[in-house]
């Protein structure tokens, strides 16, 4: 029943390291959410990421991004998409790679 | 806020508690989010991926198994009969925070092409991969390097010494790999969490140089 068969999550695809935060809304309907979807919530009252939510909840990435996007579409998480072009950004590589070094 | 006996959540506030309980939330829209990096381990099956992980990783590395659900199901060339749609794989998973700001994740999963189709995903936006190779099994790294350089991804390869005795030659590897001179190899231990932080200095100051 989690997913209830689904193999793919609705809208836009989320990135493994999207960073999902749960939302105040004033009343939510407990229509069709799962208990898991209340784990989610639970674990993302500060931000996440979706890697994260799947470790903790101890459920695979697929599933966990279905939780995830089921739970946007409600409005009741907020994702933040992963700064791709910050690959190109030599400062925030070099970040990396000092913050590596010192370990 | 209390109303006759119950709690009731204040408009705008926070959430209304439903029987078995949706929790009370953050107060912020969104709470500050680090800026989050990916690298990604590949590798042959037992070349130790979840090893160099796990010397790395913070959190308890996770192996989550992910369906073998994509469309165009391998077919498996020994047996000749289509691979069952069910299996799974394990992913390991591994979290290394350097500051408030940033944290580094780590995916490490097999590199076998019936494997791809998780690394499309993963590796999109990734900053670049650690091929983690045996010098006993060197072919099993070849579907890995495929792979990032035909993605044009930055990624060194890293021969994994298992007995710490083994001398490596690092020019016979590059020959018996074809790998161009640009990309780095390093020898690791993936037991020794220095040794791993090593590789991954190497492979981002590879991907630094690729850039400037």
């Amino acid at each position: 029943m989690l997913v209830r068969g689904r193999t793919r999550p609705t809208g836009e695809w989320l990135d493994v390291i999207s960073m999902v935060c749960a939302q105040r809304v004033p009343v939510v309907e407990p229509i069709d959410l799962e208990p898991e979807h209340l784990d989610v919530i639970r674990h993302c009252r500060g931000a996440k990421s979706v890697a994260d939510l799947a470790s903790a909840l101890e459920l695979p990435l697929a599933v966990v991004r279905i939780l995830v996007a089921d739970l946007r579409d409600r409005g009741l998480v907020k994702i933040r998409r992963p700064r791709t072009e910050g690959l190109a950004d030599i400062r925030l590589l070099r970040e990396v790679a000092d913050g590596l070094r010192r370990l | 806020m209390v109303y006759g006996d119950c709690d009731v959540p204040r408009l705008g506030g926070d959430v209304r508690q439903l029987a078995g309980g949706i929790p009370q939330l953050a107060d912020d829209d969104f709470d500050p989010a680090p800026d989050a990096v990916k690298i990604l381990v590949a590798g042959g099956f037992g070349v130790g991926k979840t090893t160099l992980v796990g010397a790395l990783t913070e959190i308890r590395p996770l192996r989550t198994e992910e369906g073998l659900s994509a469309p165009g199901a391998h077919i498996d060339v020994v047996t000749g009969v289509e691979e069952k749609r069910t299996t799974t794989v394990a992913m390991d998973f591994g979290r290394i925070t350097i500051s408030e700001n940033l944290v580094i994740y780590l995916f490490g999963t097999p590199g076998q092409k019936r494997f791809w189709f998780m690394w499309d995903d993963l590796s999109h936006g990734a900053l670049g991969a650690v091929v983690l190779a045996d010098t006993r099994r060197l072919a099993d790294c070849f579907p890995s390097i495929d792979y990032f350089e035909h993605r044009e991804r930055p990624f060194i390869v890293a021969l994994n010494c298992f007995d710490g005795a083994e001398h490596h030659d690092v020019d016979e590897v590059r020959r018996a790999l074809d790998l161009e001179a640009r990309v780095p190899i390093v020898v690791c231990d993936a037991r020794e969490r220095a040794s791993c932080r090593d590789t991954l200095v190497t492979l981002v100051d590879h991907a630094i140089d690729q850039i400037s």
